[in-house]
């Protein structure tokens, strides 16, 4: 295997659909969130292609793309065009989709992943099409189709990436820090089970020690940054069988199947279709000003990078803990919250890696109503003592999921630590008169069974106990 | 005012400048009720309307060119592919006239999706020429030059791509204005070359398209290549004029345009200099490819922009076992012949394989046409040609697609420079009207119809 990975090297390319966070849809004034509206219910004469309507196309578009284009380090052309795509599908009202092929608004930009620069070719706009439902359980068996056009001409950035990209984690990897830069800027939610950021992916193998390059092959409909993986690995074995076994890679379009787990070819490129690109001509260029690509590099909030690069030195945190921090910007700009609150970043930090995550996994972020009150206080009632690492524990996830006041939890179910030393002992006494063969046992040597003891007393403390303090107690007792 | 008190006579011959004043005295029923009634004396024969609006509003009777919409009634572009298709909001055109007092009284007739010169391809019949019902309206705007020239309507719009509103305003012996590109909205108008196409009036007198030009006109949210400037389109009307410097082009003289035309042509020169204009022939070699450059830029256009009639939303649908062969059926059964031609010959020019030879080529051309007639404006004001180079034609006379694209010479200059140009009766040919082309530098509009208005003044009173 490790040898099979050292001769062939993937060389992997993107080209990344992100439905942009705008108000109205692309070229006319519907709105553009549609997500779970009733079928066409956000639709007009412009966006389902009605005879003798005209696009318009929104600023607000521009200013998104500008956005990301300057995040993604491109360059910002300021001769915008729109041409047309032209083909025929049921989901694509007016036969063609706007979008700009001749004169992208950004291009040669990067992004870093894991201090490695993948080249973005080109961002461009366009808009988005229908979606069909089919009736039945699949599009060859149905009966008839039925379009919804709500999505129709929400506007979409199309980033192409150079194929810098050298392994199918690599590519998750991307997509990962994109969408949390997606998500920083507020350009798109990047959610790609929701299909605002869709994905595909251009793979070919090459053999090191002969040198040669297999025909590039499209991969399609990996929905989520785990199946990007998947489909993609799935992908580069295939194509290194073919290659150790001698036999041709076709050039074609292949979809990630769900239930088989598997690439299916959908074409080869010898179908692929002439789209007849020429400019729209129902729309000027666009003349992007200086002063507004200024206007807009001067919005730009600090991004996942540098927010990373911040956290490292400021509160000391080691670069992998900081990124899983860093990487949702609302959890970061939480968790720095929390930090000036409380004062303990490294603490803050450690609650929010395991206690917080912990809940977010096993209840789903919704649920959980944390707030910096419940950390300022959890961490407080800790370092006075009050209640124990392990109780505070139990408490946090009380008020967490109930969004009330961990020192009203602790006061209400009377979960105040005991640590009276004398009341440890007098427990201590007790168990140690009860368990005469264990303590003989203990005396003989077997040091493991302390923690048999700390268990007894602690039990009998109904867990509350102050464990140092029991520590001491039954060190005391035992061993001298 | 009862429809009596304006004999029916008075109402075919009627200016739009008079009916405003009617309708200002109360006569907006009466206007109505004698466009009906003409139409109903006259359409059987003529079939200048595809429909008719029998309970239109108060107001100035127009007619509306069927490929512009006016909600709630049928948009056919000549067409089966949308035959039944009930527009679902007027064209920024039609919202402006709706606003200014004028009525739709119907919809009139054209080339299938305004592609031809003679409204013989409508699949709702030919429209006949009122001056010679053996012969042909003109095209594609056939229907709005009709309804005007035999008085059923006061004024009507049409659509311009390449002379479609000239040319059979010239046929037909009345006024056809295209303006410059981007002052008149598209929205509402379906679309054949975008680029191209533009909306303007027919008219009895040129005073009159000035008049409706300040109606239609101005910068629409909804048409992204609509310009914000303001023209007061009749500030020249009625006025005297500067002597001005006119360019004829020497092409009006070549082979291919008939004698008697040449002779109206020489006569209009004479005419100039008479009224103290100095005139000048210029040789424009370059309209010799304009036939050429535009019947690669329409096409291409209209491959793309007939798309979107597949049979899936509206319109007719063949159905069939498969997605595509629905496509096929559908689109091959509801465009007519020309139609088919002309997105077959534009999805070859936009092709991979051929779009820097051909679309890319002729936008190169298109520049230098362009360029050129720019260039004639540095020292001239007007430049001058006939509007076609023949008169009406018989009806089915012409077969030859070539030929009968040769007929837009003259006209389609302006389309691809995006000037304005107007068309004026100027004398005939035995019995059949002669147009001349008045064309000027981009948003000159004014100017133009000035110029017009002032030779159409003394040309009646001569």
């Amino acid at each position: 295997m490790e040898n099979k990975h050292n001769r062939y090297r993937p060389v992997i390319g993107l080209e990344i659909h992100v439905q942009l966070n705008t108000k109205t849809k692309a070229f006319c004034d519907c709105s553009a969130d549609v997500f779970e509206l009733e079928p066409n219910t956000s639709i007009c004469p412009v966006c389902t292609g009605q005879p003798g309507a005209l696009p318009t196309p929104s600023e607000e578009m521009f200013e998104l793309g500008v956005k990301l284009g300057l995040a993604l380090n491109c360059q910002i052309n300021k001769y915008s065009r729109f041409d047309r795509k032209n083909y025929f599908y049921p989901d694509l009202p007016k036969g063609y989709q706007i979008t700009q092929f001749f004169h992208p608004i950004a291009e040669h930009g990067y992004l870093e992943v894991n201090g490695k620069k993948i080249r973005i070719t080109r961002i461009h706009l366009e808009e988005d099409a229908g979606k069909l439902l089919h009736a039945g359980d699949s599009i060859t068996e149905a009966e008839h189709s039925l379009v919804d056009m709500n999505r129709c001409g929400i506007p979409l950035a199309e980033i192409v990436t150079e194929p810098d990209i050298e392994s199918p984690e690599e590519a998750r990897m991307f997509m990962e820090k994109l969408r949390s830069i997606l998500r920083y800027l507020g350009v798109s939610t990047g959610d790609m089970e929701k299909g605002a950021m869709r994905c595909d992916a251009n793979i070919s193998v090459v053999d090191t020690l002969t040198g040669k390059q297999s025909n590039k092959v499209e991969v399609k409909n990996m929905n989520s940054f785990k199946f990007v993986e998947k489909a993609l690995e799935y992908e580069y074995d295939r194509i290194v069988d073919l290659m150790q076994k001698g036999e041709e890679v076709q050039r074609e379009t292949r979809g990630w199947n769900l239930n088989t787990k598997t690439t299916l070819s959908m074409r080869s490129k010898e179908e692929a279709h002439d789209y007849r690109y020429f400019p729209e001509p129902d729309i000027p260029p666009v003349l992007l000003s200086e002063e507004f690509i200024e206007r807009i590099k001067n919005t730009l909030v600090e991004l996942p990078d540098e927010r990373l690069k911040r956290f490292v030195e400021e509160y000391e945190l080691n670069s992998n803990d900081a990124w899983v921090l860093v990487e949702d910007k609302e959890v970061a700009d939480f968790y720095e919250e929390v930090a000036k609150k409380v004062n303990e970043p490294k603490e803050v930090a450690n609650w929010f890696l395991t206690e917080l995550f912990r809940l977010y996994g096993e209840y789903g972020k919704e649920k959980v109503h944390v707030t910096v009150e419940i950390f300022d206080e959890i961490i407080g009632l800790i370092k006075e003592g009050t209640i124990s690492r392990n109780m505070a524990k139990e408490v946090f996830q009380e008020a967490a999921l109930n969004g009330v006041s961990p020192r009203k939890i602790v006061e209400e179910r009377g979960l105040k630590q005991v640590d009276d030393v004398g009341l440890i002992e007098e427990i201590a006494k007790k168990v140690i008169e009860n368990n005469p063969k264990q303590v003989e046992t203990f005396k003989a040597g077997k040091e493991g069974l302390f923690g048999f003891f700390v268990g007894q007393v602690m039990k009998e403390l109904k867990g509350k106990g102050n464990p140092k303090t029991v520590n001491e107690v039954l060190n005391k007792l035992l061993r001298s | 005012m009862e429809r009596d008190l304006i004999s029916i006579e008075e109402f075919k011959t009627m200016t739009l400048k008079r009916a405003i004043e009617l309708l200002e005295m109360g006569g907006g029923e009466a206007l109505v009720k004698n466009s009906l009634a003409v139409i109903e004396k006259e359409d059987k024969t003529l079939n200048a309307f595809i429909s008719v609006n029998n309970n239109p509003s108060v107001g100035i009777p127009v007619g509306i060119k069927d490929n512009i919409n006016v909600l709630g009634m049928e948009t056919t572009c000549a067409s089966n592919i949308i035959k039944g298709y009930t527009a679902t909001f007027d064209a920024t055109v039609v919202k402006r006239l709706k606003e200014a007092k004028y009525s739709v009284i119907g919809k009139t007739n054209l080339d299938e999706f305004a592609m031809g010169a003679s409204t013989e391809y409508s699949a709702f019949g030919v429209t006949r020429n009122p001056k010679d019902i053996e012969r042909v309206a003109g095209g594609s705007s056939g229907g709005s030059a009709a309804a005007v020239a035999s008085g059923e309507v006061v004024a009507s719009l049409g659509s311009d791509t390449g002379g479609s509103v000239r040319q059979p305003a010239a046929f037909c012996g009345v006024v056809g204005f295209k303006p410059s590109y981007g002052l008149v909205s598209r929205y509402g108008l379906v679309a054949f070359a975008s680029s191209l196409d533009q909306i303007g009036p027919i008219t009895k007198t040129v005073e009159d398209n000035a008049i409706l030009m300040n109606v239609i006109s101005g910068k629409d949210e909804n048409d992204s290549t609509t310009v914000d400037r303001k023209i007061d389109f009749t500030q020249f009307i009625g006025k005297d004029l500067p002597k001005m410097k006119i360019a004829v082009a020497k092409q009006s003289f070549d082979e291919g345009v008939e004698d008697g035309i040449k002779q109206r042509v020489q006569e209009f020169v004479r005419f100039c200099e008479e009224m103290g204009h100095s005139v000048d022939v210029v040789d424009i070699d370059e309209i010799k490819y304009s036939v050429a450059t535009y019947y690669i830029i329409a096409p291409s256009e209209v491959s793309s922009n007939l798309s979107r009639f597949d049979g899936v939303k509206y319109g007719l649908r063949i159905s069939a076992d498969g997605l595509r062969e629905m496509y096929e059926k559908s689109r091959g059964m509801g465009f007519g012949e020309e139609v088919r031609r002309r997105i077959l010959i534009g999805t070859f020019t936009l092709s991979a394989a051929y779009y820097d030879a051909y679309f890319e080529k002729a936008q190169k051309v298109r520049r230098k046409i362009a360029n050129k007639l720019s260039e004639i404006f540095e020292t001239h004001d007007f430049i001058v040609t006939p509007t076609s180079p023949i008169v009406a034609f018989k009806i089915g006379s012409v077969s030859d697609p070539l030929v009968y694209y040769m007929m837009d010479i003259f006209t389609i200059p302006a389309n691809l420079a995006g000037l304005p140009a107007i068309s004026i009766p100027f004398g005939k040919v035995e019995h059949l009207p002669v147009g001349i082309q008045i064309m000027g530098p981009r948003f000159s509009d004014a100017k133009v119809l000035g110029f017009a208005d002032n030779i159409e003044r003394r040309f009646k009173n001569k």
